[in-house]
């Protein structure tokens, strides 16, 4: 019992750093229906501009955090500016494929500046060295502070979209574009928008793997994100809350079957889940059903 | 006739330029990079640009394929053990296909691109656990058969076997799902049925690719199939045009040839690779052909300028 | 002789009936017209009869040599194939493809030759494509779109896109033929072209048609009976006289339409 509510425990916190990625994933595609490849180097970034404040301006924690979230929130918004932005009107495979070009030019272009060696975070300090002991389940500093913060973000991406009218102007567009556009919304700068909160989000989770996990290399991204993915799909994409449940579910599964099962296959796990979700519901835990109409 | 003529030619020549030590070992494997190219984006294409099914799982395939007949061949190194190797290992590519296609094709667009590239990484990921497969260190002393006359043979045999398919009524039926898959249904299309059968022979040629990659190279892991080669191969279709036979062609050469002569510099040939697939979308996203066909004889010529251009170096 | 029964089909998108226990009966051989206001479910009622929808409840049934071919819950190519083929209220032809080849692929069911003789084009391949270009050409030419047949669909004006789906749903050989608005912005020229074209192909083709349509005068002046459907129900039936005396229909229109043509 104890092992497996330890389990929990790190199933949890994986969890929040998928659901902070799949956040970015669920908007993008709400808004303009794109699977942006791209977003899992965006996180990558983040947690290199979190290793260089903290490395070499000898930032704090929460100081790096919030740089790098600024930083990934104008990468986002100018690969969206740069990269989508002309393909507005394009065919859904074109710009899949852009996106794809995307993630390997931030990918390679990161190994060219930084080279492809793995990078260790500096070591944590004070309070984040500590941890608490519950019987025996250990939770640690970090941990909590990585829950804490994503739930934080959540909830203040959750007011965002709710309460704001900027957040309004989001839902509209993901609704209907043209009729959005004609009720004097601006559809592109919503857009932009809808990625920098998104990148933000993946920048926040770049930095606190690299916290929680140390090591960090240019080609981090690429499994998280598609898990991250896959987590939103399973939510029903397209839907905020559902990305949250989503990053917890697959990172307890993927936690459950490291720990239970076989490890080697915790990423098969992770896809079979996917085939099965698309075949028998396709538009995921909360969404609803659609069909073309004619 | 003049089909036969030109294959005749191209065969000749460049046999000729390899038996007189024209093409060395080096731009050898260049050339059977482009031949398993083209047989992979040839498929791909009819998956993806004439069924207008978007795939990103044909490297899952291709490495059935490799691993079926690695393994035959490394029991049997003879020819027979060869030709066994492919056609089983095509075989499997297409049973996979197929159990892989029934489900998922009725997922649309994107759904689908994910559901194939998570069962290609299912794939992978089952090679780099198994113990027969030596996991990812993967299998080493493959025997080589592969040679130049069955190269042609193979993918002259996809080029043509594909390209008369989408010019056959099963062919059309094919194309009208992508032109509009409701009105295809209302016509009387057995719409689940032709998703699944482009996706089978798509998957059975991306076997026989997988196969000559395999007898070629004498080394395969898992690796080498991941999500980047599934990739590699949708630029060549994408940029040859979906829906042109002659631009997946095409593409495979141009891109194996500028992937040679960036060799030299790997540390920014992905940065250009990339770079150059975003250009690309933005400024002619339907191809070097669109969805239009080289004439034959057109093609020969330039085929003939490009291989000879080839023996110079 | 019945030869398509439509016995209480509903269909429900959440809260909205959009058909609602709607019956009719089309006799071997009529001309039937299907009326309503917009949104009264016409269309739907199309996509029921179909398969594009499936119906919550109700049968469909098609009577075909003597035999009852039950069509609820069937795909839509099993239904095409049973002899129930339609054209689209928005165009929806096969726009990059030639004119040929969008009235080839609606003769896909007539082929026999298996997948081997079209990966190799066997003699049995070039035999029978050649007879299924023969038999489009000759369709194409009721149309008068056989000059044209090696341009692309998108590229043909709009009257002659509505010809083509036509001749697209008649290649599919069916006993039953669904227009949905085939005269929808049609000038007066076109609309009596298209009259012509459907008298034609009526009689050539042994057909019973069952038409969507706006074009008041067009409904009147060539159907036998009309059905009115309004929020999804069947008001009213009978021959254009009677429906243009019947008081519901007359208040389902505001009594417009019905009193011009």
């Amino acid at each position: 019992m104890e092992g497996f509510l330890q389990q929990v425990v790190n199933g949890i916190t994986l969890g929040s750093i998928y659901a902070l990625m799949a956040l970015g994933y669920t908007m993008v595609y709400g808004i303009i229906r794109l699977i942006n490849f791209a977003h899992a180097d965006v996180y990558m970034i983040g947690a290199y501009v979190g290793y260089f404040c903290m490395t070499f301006l000898k930032l704090g924690f929460l100081p790096s955090l919030i740089i790098a979230m600024f930083v990934c929130t104008l990468l986002g918004i100018l690969i969206e500016k740069i990269a989508y932005r002309p393909l507005r009107n394009a065919t859904r495979i074109s710009v899949l494929i852009t996106a794809i070009g995307v993630s390997l030019f931030l990918q390679y272009g990161m190994m060219f500046f930084v080279s492809a060696n793995v990078r260790t975070y500096p070591e944590m300090t004070g309070i984040m060295t500590q941890s608490i002991n519950l019987g025996n389940i250990v939770i640690s500093m970090q941990q909590i502070i990585l829950v804490s913060i994503t739930i934080i973000l959540m909830i203040l991406l959750q007011f965002i979209v709710k309460k704001t009218k900027i957040g309004k102007a989001m839902r509209a567009v993901s609704m209907d574009k043209d009729a959005a556009e004609l009720m004097g919304i601006n559809v592109d700068s919503t857009i932009s928008f809808t990625f920098g909160l998104g990148s933000a989000l993946a920048g926040a989770a770049g930095v606190l793997v690299g916290v929680y996990y140390n090591t960090i290399n240019p080609l981090m991204g690429t499994v998280p994100g598609l898990k991250a993915f896959i987590a939103a799909v399973f939510g029903g994409i397209g839907i905020i809350p559902g990305a949250m449940i989503g990053g917890y579910f697959i990172g307890a599964v993927e936690v459950l079957v490291a720990g239970y099962g076989n490890s080697m296959y915790r990423d098969a796990v992770v896809f079979a889940i996917l085939i099965l979700i698309l075949i028998v519901k396709p538009s995921g835990l909360l969404g609803k059903n659609t069909r073309e109409k004619v | 006739m003049k089909k036969l003529v030109g294959l005749g030619l191209t065969y000749v020549i460049i046999q000729a330029l390899i038996m007189t030590n024209l093409i060395s070992y080096y731009l050898q494997d260049t050339l059977v990079t482009i031949c398993i190219n083209i047989i992979l984006a040839v498929s791909l294409n009819l998956i993806t640009g004439f069924t207008g099914q978007f795939s990103l799982g044909h490297a899952g395939f291709m490495s059935i394929g490799a691993y079926v007949c690695a393994f035959i061949t490394m029991r049997n190194p003879t020819i027979l053990g060869f030709l066994i190797g492919v056609f089983a290992g095509a075989l499997a590519a297409a049973l996979m296909g197929f159990l892989v296609g029934l489900p998922t094709l009725r997922l649309r667009g994107d759904y689908l691109a994910i559901a194939t590239l998570g069962m290609s990484e299912i794939i992978r990921i089952i090679f780099l656990n198994l113990e027969i497969t030596n996991g990812a260190a993967g299998l080493n002393g493959i025997p080589q058969f592969v040679n130049w006359t069955w190269l042609f043979i193979f993918v002259t045999a996809t080029i043509l076997g594909i390209s008369n398919f989408i010019k056959s009524s099963h062919g059309r039926a094919c194309i009208s799902i992508r032109e509009d898959e409701i009105a295809a249904e209302a016509m009387g299309i057995n719409t689940i049925k032709y998703k699944v059968v482009a996706f089978v022979i798509g998957s059975f040629c991306a076997g026989i690719a997988g196969a000559l990659y395999a007898s070629y190279f004498y080394y395969i892991k898992p690796d080498l199939f991941g999500f980047l080669k599934s990739v590699d191969i949708l630029v060549i279709v994408v940029l040859g045009g979906l829906g042109s036979i002659s631009g997946s062609i095409l593409a495979a050469i141009l891109l194996a040839l500028i992937s040679t002569y960036l060799q030299s510099f790997p540390e920014i040939r992905m940065i250009l690779y990339a770079a150059a697939l975003i250009a690309i979308m933005i400024f002619r996203p339907q191809g070097l052909m669109g969805s239009r066909e080289l004439s034959l004889e057109l093609f020969g010529k330039l085929g003939d300028s490009l291989k000879s251009k080839k023996g110079r170096v | 002789m019945t030869i398509l029964d439509v016995n209480k089909v509903t269909k429900s998108f959440g809260g909205l009936t959009a058909v609602a226990k709607a019956s009719l009966k089309l006799e071997k051989g009529e001309l039937v017209g299907l009326i309503g206001p917009n949104g009264a479910g016409k269309t739907t009622l199309f996509n029921l009869l179909t398969g594009i929808y499936t119906p919550d409840s109700g049968t469909i049934s098609l009577y075909k040599d003597g035999e009852e071919i039950a069509l609820q819950g069937l795909r839509p190519n099993k239904i095409c194939s049973a002899g129930l083929a339609r054209t689209f209220q928005n165009i929806r032809l096969f726009k990059d493809l030639t004119v040929l080849e969008n009235v080839l692929i609606a003769m896909h069911k007539n082929i026999k030759y298996g997948f081997v003789p079209s990966f190799l084009h066997l003699p049995s391949y070039r035999k029978q494509e050649e007879k299924l270009v023969e038999d489009s050409i000759e369709l194409l030419k009721i149309f008068n779109l056989d000059d044209k047949k090696d341009e692309l669909a998108k590229n043909l004006p709009y009257g002659e896109q509505r010809h083509l789906e036509i001749a697209r749903a008649l290649a599919t050989n069916p006993k039953v033929l669904l227009l949905d608005e085939p005269a929808a912005g049609m000038n007066p020229a076109e609309t009596a072209e298209l009259r012509r074209i459907i008298k034609e192909i009526r009689q050539k083709f042994d057909l019973t048609i069952l038409l969507i349509e706006h074009d008041m005068s067009l409904v009147m002046s060539i159907c036998e009976r009309i059905y009115v459907l309004d929020y999804g129900m069947v008001i009213a039936s009978g021959t254009p006289e009677e429906i243009r005396s019947n008081k519901r229909v007359i208040e389902a229109y505001l009594g417009e339409e019905v009193n011009n043509a």
